[in-house]
């Protein structure tokens, strides 16, 4: 059946963080994408907290999984496959997701995919603008992750050029907006603010900038510091902050790093192709300055709707199709969540292929580094 | 009847099949670090040692803790969705009674307790009349913290045993963790006898940890 190869019907399921993300795709078609978000239960406690976070998955994961088929109008005997995020994430909140991945797809007779959190986010924009270029630059960024990527092949090859040495790109917006009493999460307020004021009026630091630093690392902890302290200096005087004029200059130092990086990497590897995935990737001055650079350096921009951006199941059935339609193994009934699973590890297919997880792994909490099982 | 029992509230990741009449087959592992990578092979070795395929059974049984939320989780979780993905009803048992129902099979009569480790020094308890008699909700606490009658009761489970200096009668020959063999007995059971049956949802009994960030840190130096 020609159909099934190139566009196969796939359910993804997303638990890494604080959504529960259920999509269902065919091909490069977004059929559905429900997501139940616990964020309005972290806001109190300024961050995500585990615990909560994995309570929730249990309580929204069937109903979540019924919406997205309801939504798709299709049936679960149709699908392909079963994908879900193995990894990277908060440990305890994967295996939720993990292991209710593995029921289904067991209990419908179908192959279950585990796949990398990274590379689906570079995946879901196949739903937005049709096919990824070979190979793809991407830039993630998000509470959880700063990314620069570079994929050659989706399913297989994905190489990291650089990441944050310190803070998320996300982490820093947060923790910011907290500094000036915004709110949590930071990044949508913090982009709110900015527009009212002048991104030049203070000039904050760029991190890993200098011509001896690594050139497609980030650091955001030192801009944050400088932020911070700038604030409290005229809160000292007992000046008041101009709020707007700070978010918008912290604002453009984290998106004048973040676009000069990618911009950089396209043209040291010679590719014409820029994806941006991730939370942040919704911030609007990220989006017009990306856009601005990339077309002055011939390179086309790919940004998805900022819903595809954020963390979602489509984005996991997204890549889940694609290990459908180019063959790869499927993983096996004894697949388990890894919290820091490799970005080389686009997926995690079975023992009979070899490359299993028989490394006996332990699950640490994130924050406390306490074992989750013992 | 076909019932598909699990449970993975205490360090045994444990599965049974049970056909109305008796238990088929089951598989029994002790590894309270690995309850997300065994439960679905186990669930599959039980199903090909009996010969039958996920979709003839007719009923889900889960033990629904109290037990370590990451662990416990992972087994009520895949029994909701096995049950939504065959239409099949989910039956919730509190696990402690799955081991007291065990404990009366192993041929212990009148008072006692159920005891597990709770971790970070407590334990998850609840006392009973006998084997299918819960006489208290379960509740978790410090052994060190328990009336003196609880205490001196004969008492079950790892949690008695691992504070053996706080319960003074510990049963150490009778079932240390859960069994889905005996969760499925008691669940055949009250299906013939109209017994009740919990939710398919954790009992946590402790709210999530949770530390509210202290104010961020001043970074002026002073
Ligand atoms: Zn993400």
């Amino acid at each position: 059946m020609a159909r099934k190869a190139d566009e196969p019907l796939v359910l993804g399921i997303e638990t890494s963080c604080d959504e529960t993300g259920v999509g269902i795709v065919r091909g490069h078609t977004l059929l559905a994408d429900a997501v139940a978000s616990s964020v309005d239960e972290h806001a109190r406690f300024g961050g995500v907290v585990p615990e909560v976070a994995s309570r929730a998955h249990l309580e929204a994961m069937v109903p979540t999984i019924q919406r997205a088929l309801k939504e798709a109008g299709v049936s679960a005997k149709d699908l392909d496959g079963i994908a879900v995020t193995a990894g990277p994430g908060l440990a305890g909140a994967l295996l939720v997701g993990v292991s209710a991945a593995k029921a289904y797809a067991y209990a419908l007779g179908k192959p279950l995919y585990g796949v990398n959190h990274l590379a689906s986010h570079i995946c879901v924009d196949q739903l937005e603008h049709g096919a990824l270029p070979e190979p793809t630059m991407a830039l993630l960024v998000s509470g959880g992750h700063s990314s620069l990527l570079l994929a050659p092949d989706i399913t297989s090859d994905v190489r990291p050029l650089g990441s944050t040495i310190d803070d998320a790109a996300g982490e820093a917006f947060d923790k910011i907006a907290r500094v000036l009493h915004l709110g949590f999460p930071g990044g949508p307020v913090i982009d709110r603010y900015a527009r009212e004021g002048d991104p030049a009026a203070i000039r904050f630091p760029r991190g890993l900038t200098g011509p001896r630093d690594p050139l497609y690392d980030f650091s955001f902890s030192g801009l944050k510091t400088a932020v911070a302290r700038w604030i409290e200096a005229k809160r000292a005087a007992g000046e008041e902050v101009p709020v707007a004029d700070v978010a918008a200059s912290f604002q453009e130092a984290v998106v004048d790093v973040l676009t000069r990086k990618a911009v950089r990497a396209c043209k040291d590897e010679g590719v014409d192709h820029l994806m941006i995935g991730g939370g942040v990737a919704a911030n609007t001055r990220l989006r017009a300055m990306a856009e601005r650079r990339c077309e002055d350096a011939g390179i086309t921009l790919r940004v998805p709707r900022p819903k595809l951006c954020t963390d979602n199941g489509a984005m996991v059935a997204a890549l889940g199709a694609e290990m459908v339609a180019r063959g790869r193994a499927a993983s096996s009934w004894d697949l388990s969540a890894d919290s820091s699973l490799p970005v080389t590890e686009t997926h995690v297919p079975g023992h009979e292929h070899g490359h299993g997880h028989d490394h006996d792994h332990d699950h640490f909490h994130e924050l406390s580094k306490d074992n989750l099982y013992s | 009847m076909l019932l598909l029992a699990l449970d993975t509230a205490t360090p045994a990741v444990t599965v049974a099949l049970h056909d109305g009449e008796s238990v088929i087959a089951r598989s029994d592992q002790v590894d309270a670090r690995r309850h997300g990578e065994l439960l679905l092979p186990a669930v599959d070795r039980v199903l090909a040692e009996a010969g039958r395929t996920l979709d003839a059974v007719t009923g889900i049984v889960v033990g629904v803790g109290p037990g370590p939320y990451t662990g416990l989780r992972v087994g009520i979780v895949t029994a909701a969705t096995f049950g939504a993905a065959l239409s099949v009803p989910v039956h919730g048992l509190c696990t402690l009674d799955g081991i007291a129902y065990a404990a009366g099979q192993a041929g212990l009569t009148g008072e006692f307790v159920v005891a597990t480790d709770a971790r970070r020094k407590e334990v998850y308890w609840a006392r009973y009349a006998d084997a299918r008699t819960r006489l208290t909700e379960p509740a978790v606490d410090r052994p060190a913290e328990l009336p003196e009658q609880i205490a001196s009761m004969p008492s079950v489970g790892a949690g008695a045993a691992l504070y053996s200096g706080v319960f003074t009668d510990v049963r150490e020959e009778l079932p240390q963790h859960q069994s889905a063999a005996a969760l499925a007995e008691l669940a055949a059971e009250k299906l013939r006898t109209g017994g009740e049956f919990l939710p398919d949802q954790p009992l946590y009994l402790r709210r999530p940890d949770a530390q509210v960030p202290a104010n961020y840190k001043v970074v002026t130096p002073k």
